[in-house]
């Protein structure tokens, strides 16, 4: 094919964006299909993990929490040697509960695989959950700032500063310890279940109200600019009032740097959850999660005896997860850009 | 054309044509001096006067900070509060005082009687939006009507300001095509359209609700010059067939020697001049106006260099070329020396728009001999037959 020199490109031959011809390869994203296959495992693992196993006689417990402590430590399945096979055999006949055990089991006999994915099911959606709320709390103050400005803007804008100031791990602490405290003096002494669903709340509380700081910075520099753009004054020449600018002109083009900066707050929210836990003052035993679960894979790490079938699998999950949820955002941001998006 | 007509008829028949549509009375507009709290409050507009008849053309002109903008944003009362406030003045809209209504009565003043066009057609239409949707918006704000009359609406107005001609001459024999066309192009975002483009759909945006007053802040700054002339051109038709005032803002004499009926200059938040077009065009009496036109670069003489407005206005033998000089009628100027000026009534508002022969104001200050005569607001029901 020879192009005659006066051949001229067509606007609309060329690629469609600005990045060239390999963005239009994959337009998801490498990282937003990785993404979806994490979240479609862990979402099939649910039911095996939190299904009810038979313990003993009548006593059943959710898989993620059933142990049986003649099996405490076994390797993984295809490391098992034949005094391993023995003990499960044993076990076995003495109609005694028997974990799955395709990644070994922990101290207390309970299945490592199975609590690995509870860990991620409750790491994962307390890591969404948190950064929904925090994004939600951030982007009303944060607009609410901006928008009334003035004496409102410094008393919002301050206590954000001064929120900022403390330590954000110490102020995580503070809330859990108090929601905690306060629970128990509200509610006195309560079953192990709901104490283990106030333990995900008073940590979804926690993290998303030291998440929301930066999203409100954000959102309240987004308005102090949208607010003066000429279609908004445009609008307001139109007889729009206050309450229709704000919901109608301004909001809708907040989407993009929100929703962006909302997908990276979600590693971020998984990545704090999992450093409190790992601390012992996030979701605690038996309630796992990917934190607690290295936590407690830690200390089996010995020279002697390296059990690390209980340290990598979380630690691998929760690199997987950050990773695969960087690149989903770094990949909505780009698409929500106007100017790089095609 | 029939519609000229009519208007003329109209005139002749002295039918409330000779009533201005619009009229701003000793305006005074200040702002806060941010940066210094202490600092006197920055006045932007001081005591300014200007009236709009229907389908006339006032321009409105200036340099920069002259208040221009400031002026047509009080009548919309959009000016930001604080730090802006309107410290004097009415602007009466067919007889109410805009300044005196609530906001909640503002809002259907704002987009339907009086409308707004602004300087950037590439940044007034929100990005996130359809035209079709925004347009739909400035008709369902002020107009109960069904969202089908509103799209039939929204597509008149855009065949008005022409939006289809390219679309109509290529489906030329195919009406149904041509139709669904008009309606797809509707559901366009903005970034789609180019400049002269967007600022047509800004134009029709203003105009859907058949304000009375049209309010053109340097509609044609951004856009190139075909595309200034269409849009001027087509203002001017819109104006005749509609009986709509404008006042257009602009910093572009040429602009005004083409559109305008009537011109009012101002400098320093005031108005210095106020004349018929041609007038004006014609013996600029006031020194800074004069100033302002000997600063055109003309292609006709050889200049070494272009004269600047200071360059007139300091030379104290400019104030003294006007008609009434020696009755005491000394321009107002702002750096003008003490010993220069005529001896004053008071100091305290040292300023007065005196018509200094009939319809034809300049900015002077006020003697007591001036003060004596009294003064007429300016008006000027006049309006260039083209």
């Amino acid at each position: 094919m020879t192009a005659s020199p006066v051949d001229v490109i067509e606007p609309a031959q060329m690629p469609a964006t600005s990045r060239g011809g390999r963005a239009n390869i994959n337009r998801l994203g490498i990282g937003l299909w990785l993404l979806l296959t994490l979240v479609a495992l862990v979402a099939l693992s649910t039911p095996w993990a939190f299904g009810e196993v038979t313990l003993s006689g009548n006593v059943s417990a959710p898989r993620w929490a059933a142990g049986n402590l003649q099996l405490s430590l076994m390797p993984p399945l295809w490391m098992a040697d034949q005094a391993d096979m023995e003990r499960a055999q044993k076990a076995r006949e003495a109609k005694q509960y028997v974990p799955a055990m395709l990644l070994g089991t922990d101290r207390l006999g309970r299945d490592v695989f199975a609590r690995l994915c509870a860990g991620s099911v409750i790491s994962l959606s307390l890591g969404i959950s948190a950064a929904l709320v925090a994004t939600a709390i951030g982007v009303f103050w944060g607009a609410a700032a901006a928008w009334f400005g003035g004496r409102v803007d410094s008393v919002l804008m301050r206590s954000v500063d001064v929120l900022y100031a403390l330590p954000s791990m110490l102020l995580v602490t503070l809330l859990g310890v108090a929601v905690d405290g306060f629970a128990e003096r509200a509610l006195g002494d309560f079953a192990p279940t709901s104490r283990q669903v106030l333990n995900f709340f008073t940590m979804l509380v926690a993290i998303s109200g030291v998440g929301w700081l930066t999203m409100s910075r954000v959102v309240r520099g987004q308005v102090l600019s949208l607010r003066e753009r000429p279609y908004v004054e445009a609008a307001r020449a139109a007889g729009a009032g206050t309450g229709r600018i704000f919901w109608w002109h301004l909001l809708p083009n907040l989407a993009g740097p929100v929703a962006a900066y909302a997908a990276l707050a979600v590693p971020g929210a998984i990545l704090s959850e999992s450093f409190l836990s790992f601390l012992g003052i996030g979701i605690r035993d038996p309630l796992p999660s990917l934190g607690n679960l290295a936590a407690a894979g830690l200390p089996e790490l010995n020279l002697v005896k390296g059990r690390w079938w209980l340290l990598v699998p979380p630690c691998a999950v929760v690199a997987f997860a950050l990773l695969t949820l960087n690149f989903a955002a770094d990949r909505l941001r780009d698409r929500l850009d106007p100017a790089l998006a095609g | 054309m029939a519609d000229i007509h009519a208007s003329v008829q109209a005139r002749a028949a002295g039918q409330l044509l000779t009533k201005p549509v619009l009229e701003v009375a000793d305006l005074a507009v200040s702002f806060d001096n941010a940066s210094n709290p202490g600092a006197p409050r920055i006045q932007a507009v001081a005591g300014v006067s200007m009236s709009v008849f229907p389908q006339q053309t006032l321009a409105v002109v200036g340099e920069s900070g002259c208040g221009k903008s400031v002026t047509a944003l009080s009548t919309m009362q959009l000016v930001p509060s604080p730090p802006g406030r309107v410290d004097r003045g009415t602007i009466l809209l067919e007889g109410t005082d805009l300044l005196s209504l609530t906001e909640q009565q503002m809002l259907s003043v704002r987009g339907g009687r009086v409308a707004m066009i602004f300087q950037e057609p590439m940044t007034s239409l929100n990005p996130v939006y359809t035209i079709g949707d925004q347009i739909l918006e400035a008709i369902l704000l002020h107009q109960k009507v069904t969202v089908e009359e509103a799209i039939e609406r929204a597509i008149n107005s855009l065949e008005t300001v022409g939006i289809y001609n390219r679309l109509k001459e290529r489906f030329k024999s195919d009406a149904m095509a041509l139709k669904r066309g008009k309606s797809e192009l509707l559901d366009e975002y903005p970034h789609r359209f180019s400049g002269g483009m967007r600022q047509r759909v800004m134009i029709a945006m203003a105009l859907v609700c058949q304000p009375t007053v049209l309010l053109a802040d340097e509609p044609t700054t951004a856009l190139d010059v075909t595309i200034q002339a269409q849009i001027l051109e087509l203002l001017r038709d819109l104006q005749r067939s509609r009986g709509m005032a404008i006042m257009l803002i602009t910093h572009n004499l040429g602009v005004v020697a083409e559109n305008a009926d009537v011109v009012c200059v101002m400098y320093g938040g005031r108005v210095v001049e106020y004349a018929q077009v041609f007038e004006l065009f014609d013996r600029p009496m006031h020194p800074y106006t004069r100033g302002l036109f000997s600063s055109i670069p003309g292609l006709q003489h050889r200049l070494r260099r272009l004269t600047t407005v200071e360059e007139v206005t300091g030379n104290p033998a400019e104030f003294r070329k006007l008609p009434g000089a020696e009755r005491g009628v000394i321009p107002w100027w702002p750096g003008l020396p003490k010993e220069a000026r005529p001896p004053l009534e008071s100091e305290r508002e040292p300023y007065c728009l005196h018509e200094i022969q009939p319809g034809r104001w300049i900015g002077c200050w006020r003697t007591p001999e001036l003060a004596a005569q009294g003064s007429r607001r300016p008006e000027l029901d006049y309006r260039r037959d083209s």
